[in-house]
C-alpha cells in the first residue's frame, strides 16, 4: 500500500535537490567543525614539538621545523631505555595473550562442557574488574614473590583477557563447523585443528585485538608507576610523566612537547599505516 | 546433540529401551571428555584470572578488616573499622561523587558524539579515511601524553585557550577543574567508542535501509526505529567498558591536577593509589578497592541484566 507512485516528488524534483544541499551544509559544517577541535591538540603539540624553543610561547610564530628540542630531550633522559621496555612489556604480553585468547576462545565457542556457562562469567567478572582497579592487592603479591622493578611483574596480570577472549569466541562463531570436521576426517588432532584451521582465519580478531591490547599495554600507567623504582625498568608513560614533571614552568614546553610526541608517534603511525586493516579487522571480528 | 536433551528424550521413553540408554550413557562420557578438554585449554588463562583478579579480591576484602598502617607493627583485626572510618571521611565523600559525576557526564555524551561521528563517517564517500583517523586517532595517544598535551591548553595566559582570555584558569578553580578534565576524557574516549560503533553499524543490513526507505522514512526516523535498536548490542558492550573506564582513567591526574585543587578532581582509584602508595594505609586502601569493585559490578551487572543477554550467550 505504501508504495502508490508519488508524482509530487518528480514535480519538485529540482527544489528537493537544492534542500538536500542545505541538510548536507547542515551536517558538514558542525561534523567538520567537530572534527577540527579533535584535531587541534594533536596539531598544537606536533607544532610545539617542532618550533625552536625561542618561539614556543608565542602562539603566532611561524618558522621552519627544527629538530633540536627532540636532541634535547634524547640527551637529558634515557628515552631510548624507555623505548626498549615498553617494547619488551607489548611484545611479550601480546605473545602470551593470543596463544592464552585462542585456547579459551575456541573452549568456549565450541566445545559444550561443564562449567562454561560459570567459567564464562568468572572470565566476564575480569572484563569489569580489570587488574588495574587491584593495584594494592597485586602490588602486595608481587613484592611477595620478589617481582616489583621488573619487567615479568609488569607483564603478569595482562596475560589472561576475557576482552580478547571474547572476541576469538566471537569470530570462531562465524567460521563454518565443517572446516573442523573436515579437518577431523583427516586426522588432524585438536592443537593441529587450532593451528591449521583457526588461527588463520581469526587473523581479524587478532589484529583488532593486538591493536587495541597493544595500544592499552603502550599507554598503561598507574601499574608500572607502583611497580617500578629505577630508570632501568621503566616504560614509555612512566619515563614521560616524569620528564614532564621535572618541568614546572611553561619554558620547557618544546621539550614536553617533542617528548609527547616521541611517546605518542610510533602508535599513532602504526594506527596511520594499518589503518584500513585494522577498521576491516574491527568489522569482521567478533566486536559488536 | 546437547546431552541433556538426550536425557529429556529417554525419559519419556521406556527405561528397558537399550538403545537410547547407551546413546545416553556415551553422550554423558564423552560430554565427560569434553569438558576435560574444556578446563585444559581454559587452565592457563584461568591460573593467570585466579591469581591477579580473584584473589587480589579475595585478599582486599580480608585486610579491609584489618588495621593495617604505619602506626601498627603487625595488622591487627579491627572488624567494620576501615569502612566506618570511610564513611566519615570527606575526601571518600568527594572522589565518590567526583567519579560519579565523571561517570554520568562522560559515557553519555561520549556515546553521543560516537554515535553521531560513526553515522557521519559512514555517510561520506570521499575523505572517510582522514574523518576516522581524525576523531580515533585519542584513542592511541597514552592518557599522561594527553594529560600534557591538555595542560598546554589549559595552563593560563600561555596557554592554547590563554590566548583567547588570559583569565580562564579551569584547572586551579575547584568549581571548573572537573569539568575541564571531563572535557579531556571525552576527546580521549569518543573516537574509541566509535570504533566499536562502526563495526555495530557495518552488522546492519541494508536491504532493512531500503526496506524503510521504500516506505518513505526520513533519516531521523529510520535512525531511531532502525539504527538505533540494531546497536543495542554494541550499546551495551560499549556502556560497559567506557562506565569502567569512567573509575579507571586516572594517569591525567598525576600529570594535570594530583587530585586538587583541594580534592576537587580526585576519584576513588587515585584516592586508593594515594592511600595505599603515599600514605602507607593498607587497610584502609583495601577497603576502598573492595568498594570500587562492588561498584564496578554492580553498574556492569545491570547493563548485563538490562540486555537479554544477546549479545554474549545467543549465536
Amino acid at each position: 500500500m505504501n508504495n502508490t507512485y508519488k508524482p509530487a516528488m518528480t514535480r519538485y524534483h529540482g527544489k528537493r535537490t537544492r534542500k538536500i544541499n542545505i541538510n548536507k551544509l547542515l551536517v558538514y559544517i558542525p561534523m567538520f567543525s567537530l572534527l577540527f577541535i579533535s584535531t587541534i591538540p594533536l596539531l598544537w603539540i606536533i607544532r610545539t614539538a617542532f618550533i625552536p624553543q625561542s618561539l614556543t610561547l608565542d602562539l603566532t610564530a611561524i618558522a621552519a621545523p627544527v629538530l633540536d628540542n627532540f636532541k634535547r630531550v634524547l640527551a637529558a633522559a634515557p628515552f631510548g631505555k624507555y623505548y626498549g621496555n615498553t617494547i619488551i612489556i607489548v611484545v611479550g604480553v601480546l605473545a602470551v595473550q593470543f596463544v592464552l585468547i585462542t585456547l579459551a576462545g575456541y573452549a568456549f565457542s565450541r566445545i559444550d562442557f561443564y562449567g562454561s556457562k560459570a567459567l564464562f562469567v568468572l572470565f566476564l567478572s575480569q572484563l569489569m574488574i580489570a587488574p588495574e582497579v587491584l593495584i594494592l592487592p597485586n602490588y602486595t603479591l608481587m613484592t611477595k614473590w620478589g617481582l616489583t622493578d621488573t619487567r615479568i611483574g609488569i607483564m603478569l596480570p595482562f596475560f589472561a583477557s576475557a576482552m580478547g577472549t571474547l572476541i576469538v569466541r566471537q569470530t570462531i562463531k562465524t567460521i563454518p563447523y565443517e572446516l573442523e570436521e573436515a579437518a577431523k576426517v583427516d586426522g588432524a588432532n585438536l592443537f593441529q585443528i587450532l593451528w591449521k584451521v583457526y588461527v588463520p582465519l581469526l587473523k581479524p580478531a587478532y589484529i583488532s585485538f593486538g591493536m587495541i591490547s597493544a595500544s592499552f599495554q603502550w599507554n598503561n600507567f598507574l601499574w608500572p608507576l607502583v611497580m617500578t623504582d629505577s630508570v632501568e625498568k621503566r616504560p614509555l608513560s612512566l619515563g614521560l610523566a616524569m620528564f614532564a614533571m621535572s618541568y614546572e614552568t611553561g619554558a620547557q614546553w618544546s621539550d614536553v612537547s617533542a617528548a609527547t610526541v616521541l611517546v605518542c608517534a610510533p602508535l599513532l603511525i602504526l594506527f596511520i599505516i594499518f589503518q584500513r586493516q585494522f577498521m576491516e579487522s574491527f568489522m569482521h571480528s567478533g566486536i559488536k | 546433540m546437547d546431552s541433556s536433551q538426550i536425557l529429556q528424550t529417554s525419559a519419556c521413553l521406556p527405561a528397558r529401551d537399550e538403545v537410547y540408554q547407551r546413546a545416553l550413557h556415551k553422550e554423558i562420557r564423552s560430554k565427560w571428555r569434553r569438558t576435560l578438554t574444556g578446563w585444559l585449554l581454559l587452565a592457563p588463562s584461568l591460573v593467570f584470572l585466579a591469581i591477579f583478579t580473584i584473589y587480589p579480591i579475595i585478599k582486599s576484602v580480608i585486610s579491609s578488616f584489618y588495621k593495617d598502617n604505619l602506626s601498627v607493627m603487625d595488622p591487627v583485626f579491627t572488624g567494620l573499622d576501615n569502612y566506618l572510618s570511610l564513611f566519615h571521611d570527606m575526601v571518600f565523600w568527594e572522589c565518590f561523587f567526583n567519579n560519579l559525576l565523571v561517570a554520568v557526564v562522560t559515557v553519555p555524551i561520549s556515546i553521543a558524539f560516537a554515535v553521531i561521528m560513526a553515522l557521519f563517517a559512514n555517510s561520506l564517500k570521499k575523505g572517510k579515511t582522514i574523518v576516522r583517523l581524525g576523531f580515533t586517532y585519542p584513542t592511541f595517544i597514552p592518557l599522561v601524553a594527553a594529560a600534557n598535551i591538555w595542560m598546554f591548553i589549559y595552563t593560563p595566559i600561555y596557554g592554547l585557550l590563554g590566548y583567547i582570555n588570559p583569565e580562564w584558569r579551569f584547572l586551579a578553580d575547584s568549581d571548573t577543574a572537573i569539568w575541564a578534565l571531563i572535557v579531556m576524557l571525552i576527546w580521549k574516549q569518543a573516537g574509541y567508542i566509535m570504533l566499536f560503533y562502526i563495526a555495530g553499524l557495518h552488522g546492519i543490513s541494508r536491504e532493512l535501509y531500503e526496506a524503510a526507505k521504500i516506505d518513505g522514512a526520513n533519516s531521523v526516523k529510520i535512525f531511531i526505529k532502525i539504527t538505533w535498536p540494531m546497536l543495542k548490542p554494541t550499546t551495551i558492550y560499549v556502556l560497559i567498558i567506557a562506565l569502567t573506564n569512567a573509575y579507571k582513567m586516572v594517569d591525567h591526574l598525576y600529570i594535570m591536577t594530583k587530585g586538587g585543587p583541594g580534592n576537587a578532581t580526585n576519584v576513588l582509584l587515585f584516592y586508593i593509589y594515594q592511600t595505599g602508595f603515599d600514605y602507607w594505609d593498607t587497610g584502609k586502601a583495601s577497603a576502598m578497592t573492595v568498594i570500587l569493585v562492588t561498584l564496578l559490578l554492580m553498574v556492569t551487572s545491570i547493563c548485563f541484566f538490562v540486555q537479554d543477554k544477546k549479545a554474549y550467550y545467543n549465536d
